[in-house]
């Protein structure tokens, strides 16, 4: 299909009510995870989190997750290990982790901004600053979430590049030999770098959204295949975790409408 | 063995103006908050502030201390952007070398270990590169020919760190989840204080706790403070957790009036200053 508006929001969840938009995404965020193994989810903000969750409770049990502090805990909330910021850092190094971190702006090559807008030297917005972003992205797989898909995140170029893109990274092929954007999910669809020069395609609409939408919302050309597909529907089960076992209070709906 | 017991006054005496200072904990945990209140009562200014950044960046920043900040982000944990840090950097207040978080672990390690730099990965390829032109690269001399960043030590001239208990001769304890990277910065810096929770006996130290808690030595300390809620208002797992009112209304105040409020007296003042703002609020 190329972008027309057959919505499917009535069709999920067998007897459960369709799935919203904010549980397309918690499913979008859990893919990420599969096939992932025995690996720590570092899953940053609140959707990608229930995403991790969702993934170890179906079907990525080997994911390691921490307490959101120092300490490595089971679903139940056993404590199964110990994670404090500085073994963290050489977990990564070590590459045996994938990383989902929020987006202030992100380019057409992944190339990732948190840390301020306008001029580095005297910011018109200052904002975190690069935290890991920089190791994240050389050393595991990193993905990243955006909740409100927009021109002003999805920019033609950063003010400051945190995390790098693959154009960046293909100037460093040794140093960068570990680089690996495995995926983008905002509020409107999936995105990858599956394309011959690694800029972003998109890769799953989720239904209810169309292609001229996501377009719209996009301050560069994205790579839009003949055939785009929706966003998978999250099983009975699946939805059954989010609403009743992971995110009881739907604070979900507060980071995604719809 | 020396007794290394001194007040907060008596530690930040030693510093001065133009110095290097490294301040331990992480964002808004674990700050050596008390010895941050006293330094703000000096008039030291023109530092070069070496911090996982938290409110400790915040509050210098505010107060104008700050002539460089080397850092990775600056955050309030529960409040994501730290507000005295964020007007700081939009007015142009203080140089900056914003640095990647495992670059920046790297750089205490080299200080530590009196390595003029480490070889990081982390920053190739990234505006961290662009933003901090005197940073160099160095190529592995082996077959892979792999290029990394190679980080210059932190060496620094005087550091803070706050834990739960220490004895008076320096050896300092943590009893919460995380280490942050304390014992590194004591070992990074020329000068190190230690600001406890509780001097306690050297034996009281291993009574209840492994001896792994005993995270800081002797050797690199130079002054140990016993600051009871020496690190309020951030978290000090399992002595207390943030006040997270407190620091709401700390993000939330116009800098003069917060410090007019709160920052006036010694620190017996603060603390009675936060205790009768508690009873308003209650």
């Amino acid at each position: 299909m190329s972008g027309g508006g057959m919505g499917r929001e009535g069709m999920g969840g067998d007897g459960l009510g369709g799935a919203t938009r904010a549980e397309y995404c918690v499913v979008a965020c859990a893919e990420a995870w599969r096939g992932a193994g025995e690996i720590l989810a570092s899953p940053m903000g609140l959707v990608p989190s229930l995403g991790a969750r969702l993934a170890r409770r179906t079907f990525a049990p080997d994911l390691l997750l921490t307490d959101g502090e120092a300490l490595l805990v089971g679903p139940d909330g056993t404590v199964e290990g110990w994670l404090p910021y500085r073994q963290h850092l050489a977990l990564v190094t070590g590459g045996r982790r994938h990383v989902m971190m929020g987006a202030s702006q992100i380019d057409r090559y992944g190339n990732q901004n948190i840390s301020c807008v306008g001029d580095w030297a005297r910011p018109r917005r200052q904002l975190l600053g690069v935290r890991g972003a920089p190791v994240n992205t050389l050393n595991n797989a990193t993905s990243y979430w955006v909740p409100r898909h927009s021109r002003r995140v999805f920019v033609e170029q950063v003010d400051m590049v945190c995390g790098v893109g693959y154009d960046r990274a293909a100037a460093h092929p040794a140093t960068a030999r570990f680089h690996r954007l495995p995926r983008v999910v905002s509020d409107l669809g999936v995105f990858d770098f599956a394309t011959p020069d690694r800029s972003m395609r998109l890769a799953s609409l989720h239904p209810g959204v169309t292609v001229e939408q996501v377009e719209e919302a996009t301050g560069f050309a994205l790579a839009v295949p003949e055939e785009v597909p929706y966003t998978r529907e999250p099983s009975a089960d699946e939805l059954r975790l989010i609403r009743e076992v992971l995110d009881p209070e739907n604070a979900r709906a507060r980071e995604v409408q719809g | 063995m020396s007794d290394k017991a001194m007040t907060a006054e008596e530690a930040v005496a030693r510093l001065e103006s133009g110095m290097t200072l490294g301040i331990g904990g992480w964002g808004s945990r674990r700050k050596p908050m008390a010895l941050v209140r006293a330094l703000l009562r000096t008039e030291i200014t023109d530092l070069t502030v070496v911090s996982y950044g938290g409110p400790d960046v915040g509050m210098l920043a505010a107060a104008g201390r700050i002539r460089k900040l080397v850092a990775a982000f600056a955050t309030l944990d529960s409040i994501p952007l730290e507000p005295h840090f964020r007007a700081a950097r939009e007015r142009g207040a203080f140089e900056l070398m914003e640095v990647d978080e495992a670059m920046f672990m790297w750089g205490l390690h080299a200080a530590a270990n009196r390595l003029p730099f480490l070889p990081v990965r982390a920053g190739i390829g990234s505006d961290v590169m662009r933003v901090n032109p005197s940073l160099r690269t160095v190529t592995s001399p082996y077959a892979d020919g792999e290029t990394f960043v190679a980080m210059p030590a932190l060496r620094m001239d005087a550091a803070f760190v706050h834990v739960n208990r220490a004895d008076r001769l320096g050896n300092g304890q943590y009893l919460g989840p995380d280490p942050y990277f304390d014992d590194l910065f004591c070992e990074a810096a020329d000068a190190a204080y230690v600001s406890c929770e509780r001097i306690v006996d050297t034996a009281e130290l291993t009574k209840e706790a492994p001896p792994q808690s005993l995270l800081i030595k002797r050797q690199v300390v130079t002054g140990v403070v016993e600051a009871p809620n020496g690190a309020h208002f951030t978290s000090c797992a399992p002595d207390y957790g943030r006040d997270e009112p407190f620091q709401k209304r700390y993000a939330g105040t116009a800098w003069p009036e917060f410090a007019e409020r709160f920052l006036t007296g010694d620190e017996h003042a603060y603390q009675e200053a936060v205790r009768a703002w508690r009873e308003e609020e209650a």
